[in-house]
């Protein structure tokens, strides 16, 4: 503790300054709230907001598991495509086997597409972004051979009944974004698996010197993406009550966004899932308020641009001042 | 004669592999290899085959650049738009110009300023959606004299039997090989992504290095939208969409390191044009539309995989 005071005493900053600036992204988030709040008398209601949750929550869990994926110093860029089969097959095959079955296969195939990326990663020694663009391409083509170029539709629409369960203003879609959120955040920082992430993706040679099992960990991760990308993708299915082909298209980049807004760094090694929060409530938040003030598609494109611009500079300029 | 061979199968695996794969389909599908078709193919692959081009040079330099497909968009949005008020030629030339403007845009925020490229690409490829969105209104663009402009040269014509496009891609490939393999800017394009810090001890300019190699990469982009707006004679604002990861699942499959620093303008020639026979070929042999997605992603994996294998000297890592 003594050791920590006097490394932030060194830096010249209190330990406020630091924590603010390690997590700059939330301090972004409060100022974008204060100024939708001023300018739109719609934005700051329970309603609204428990809205701008839901809709955060998609994004948002592709996120969580892209954040894992990226604290190992890899990416992700199937998720979007992941989503859409899962999305598929449980809508698809309800009629067959029953809704929870199929949600169930749903899932199994998010995992076991994760799975396959990270055992290809781990084994031939690719580059992750090769191995899931390829998987990003032909897993987008499972989807259309399953579906054809129509929807899948619901047939039982107790399925959709789900997302409508709400504790108070939040969402049931919401709350299991928060819950795996934070689950996922305790297994960062508690776990060995999470402390091992941290150690692949800042300095991968030393990790293996260290004894850690890369591949394992890898795998795991990637595997971890995957399933997730499939919950969010049941979940878009339950929400929805159809499963398109194209669903997800371009998602796996609004996740990487999200995740490079809030902090966390490509090159792994450094990030949080309250980092992941920040930047996907931020783009949320973002997307929310401008469409509230009434603002055209195209001013939405260019402001997300530029945020990510601003953010990877401050980052930069941070980074500097830290070391 | 044994080591011969491997070392053939080594350097030239993906041509032999390739060579292999045009003859069994040639066997079973008549139409395949007839001049016909072959043109047919290339002039397919000439669009995604001039913006690879220029994308090589950035990815040798060890970067990324995944704002080409909505760049794509908005020049073709252009160049159709302005066809309509200013004429073909003014409109080509406002094309040009605002590609390696755009492409500069990109140099300056990742080579001079070091920010990480597939980022800043990323945030491009957003922003420059919603500045198709805000030029077009949202609403799709027309030549309105598609049947008696000479615009048309570009994307619908043939000269001496070959189709025009295709000629585009070939000189600009020729021109792109010259600069990357004769010049000095070539040899600084490989310096820089080989070892970055090094090139800059031995004096180049690394940055400026990056800044023009995303410059070329809006030209073969400007381009590319001559050849898509003379082909469509129009544009939704949607046209380039997912173009960014085709180009570079060409580039990838030719060879070129995504680590920067290898790679070279015929590999991805032959990559582009490799996938544009595998999935022509699969329709020929009447598979549905959709698994030529799926062996996409087979080939790349295979191929890239195996490429490392070879220079690893073993398949695992």
């Amino acid at each position: 503790m003594s050791a920590t005071t006097s490394i932030t005493k060194a830096g010249g900053h209190s330990s406020v300054t630091r924590l603010l600036m390690r997590n700059h992204i939330w301090v972004f988030l409060a100022l974008t709230v204060v100024v939708f709040s001023a300018s739109s008398p719609y934005f700051l209601t329970v309603n609204n907001l428990g809205n701008v949750l839901t809709q955060a929550a998609f994004i948002g869990i592709l996120a969580i598991g892209m954040t894992m994926v990226m604290i190992d110093g890899e990416i992700d860029l199937s998720v979007g495509a992941i989503l859409a089969l899962a999305s598929a097959l449980a809508i698809g095959l309800q009629d067959h086997i029953g809704i929870w079955p199929a949600v169930f296969v749903g899932l199994l195939s998010g995992a076991a597409l994760g799975f396959l990326n990270g055992t290809l990663v781990a084994l031939s020694g690719m580059h992750s972004f090769i191995v899931t663009l390829g998987g990003l391409i032909g897993i987008r083509g499972l989807v259309f051979i399953y579906t054809g170029e129509d929807a899948l539709m619901v047939s039982d629409f107790s399925y959709t009944d789900y997302p409508e369960i709400y504790l108070g203003p939040v969402s049931l879609t919401a709350m299991i974004f928060i819950a795996l959120a934070l689950f996922f955040q305790w297994v960062l920082s508690s776990t060995r698996h999470g402390r091992e992430t941290y150690a692949i993706g800042d300095n991968i040679d030393a990790a293996h010197d260290a004894g850690i099992n890369i591949k394992r960990h890898k795998i795991i991760n990637f595997t971890l993406c995957g399933a997730l990308a499939a919950v969010a993708g049941i979940l878009l299915s339950m929400r929805l009550g159809t499963a398109e082909p194209n669903a997800g298209k371009v998602w796996e980049l609004w996740t990487i966004i999200a995740v490079v807004l809030g902090g966390t760094r490509l090159q792994g090694g450094y990030g949080s899932m309250w980092m992941t929060i920040g930047g996907v409530l931020t783009l949320a938040v973002l997307r929310n308020g401008l469409r509230l003030l009434n603002t055209p598609n195209y001013v939405e494109l260019m402001v997300m641009g530029t945020v990510l611009v601003l953010a990877l500079l401050i980052d930069k300029l941070l980074s500097r001042q830290e070391a | 004669m044994q080591t011969e061979v491997k070392a053939f199968l080594r350097r030239h695996g993906l041509l032999a592999g390739f060579g292999l794969f045009l003859i069994s389909v040639a066997l079973s599908a008549d139409a395949f290899l007839t001049p016909g078709n072959i043109f047919d193919v290339l002039r397919q692959v000439s669009i995604t085959g001039v913006m690879a081009v220029g994308v090589t040079f950035v990815v040798i330099t060890g970067r990324l650049d995944l704002s080409v497909g909505s760049l794509l968009t908005l020049l073709t949005v252009i160049v159709v738009d302005q066809h309509n008020t200013s004429g073909p030629a003014m409109a080509i030339l406002i094309t040009l110009a605002a590609g390696i403007g755009v492409g500069m845009f990109n140099g300056v925020l990742v080579g001079l300023v070091g920010l990480n490229a597939l980022i800043v690409t990323l945030a491009m490829l957003s922003f420059l959606q919603g500045l198709v969105l805000f030029y077009s209104g949202g609403s799709n663009v027309n030549v309105q004299n598609a049947q008696t402009t000479w615009f048309a040269v570009f994307g619908r014509h043939d000269l001496l039997g070959v189709p025009v496009p295709a000629l585009i891609f070939l000189v600009t490939a020729v021109i792109a090989a010259f600069v990357l393999n004769r010049t000095v800017f070539g040899r600084q394009v490989f310096a820089v992504g080989g070892n970055e810090t090094a090139s800059r001890f031995s004096g180049i300019a690394s940055r400026w290095t990056v800044f023009w190699a995303y410059a070329l990469s809006g030209l073969t982009t400007a381009i590319a939208a001559v050849i898509m707006g003379s082909r469509v004679m129009g544009a939704q604002n949607t046209i380039g969409q997912g173009y960014e990861l085709t180009v570079l699942a060409g580039v990838i499959l030719g060879g070129t390191s995504l680590l920067g620093g290898s790679g070279s303008i015929w590999r991805t020639v032959l990559g582009i044009t490799m996938l544009g026979f595998i999935q022509n070929g699969l329709l020929l042999l009447g598979f549905p539309y959709y698994i030529q997605w799926l062996v996409t992603w087979a080939v790349i994996i295979l191929a890239v995989w195996i490429d490392l294998g070879a220079k690893r000297g073993r398949i695992l890592a």
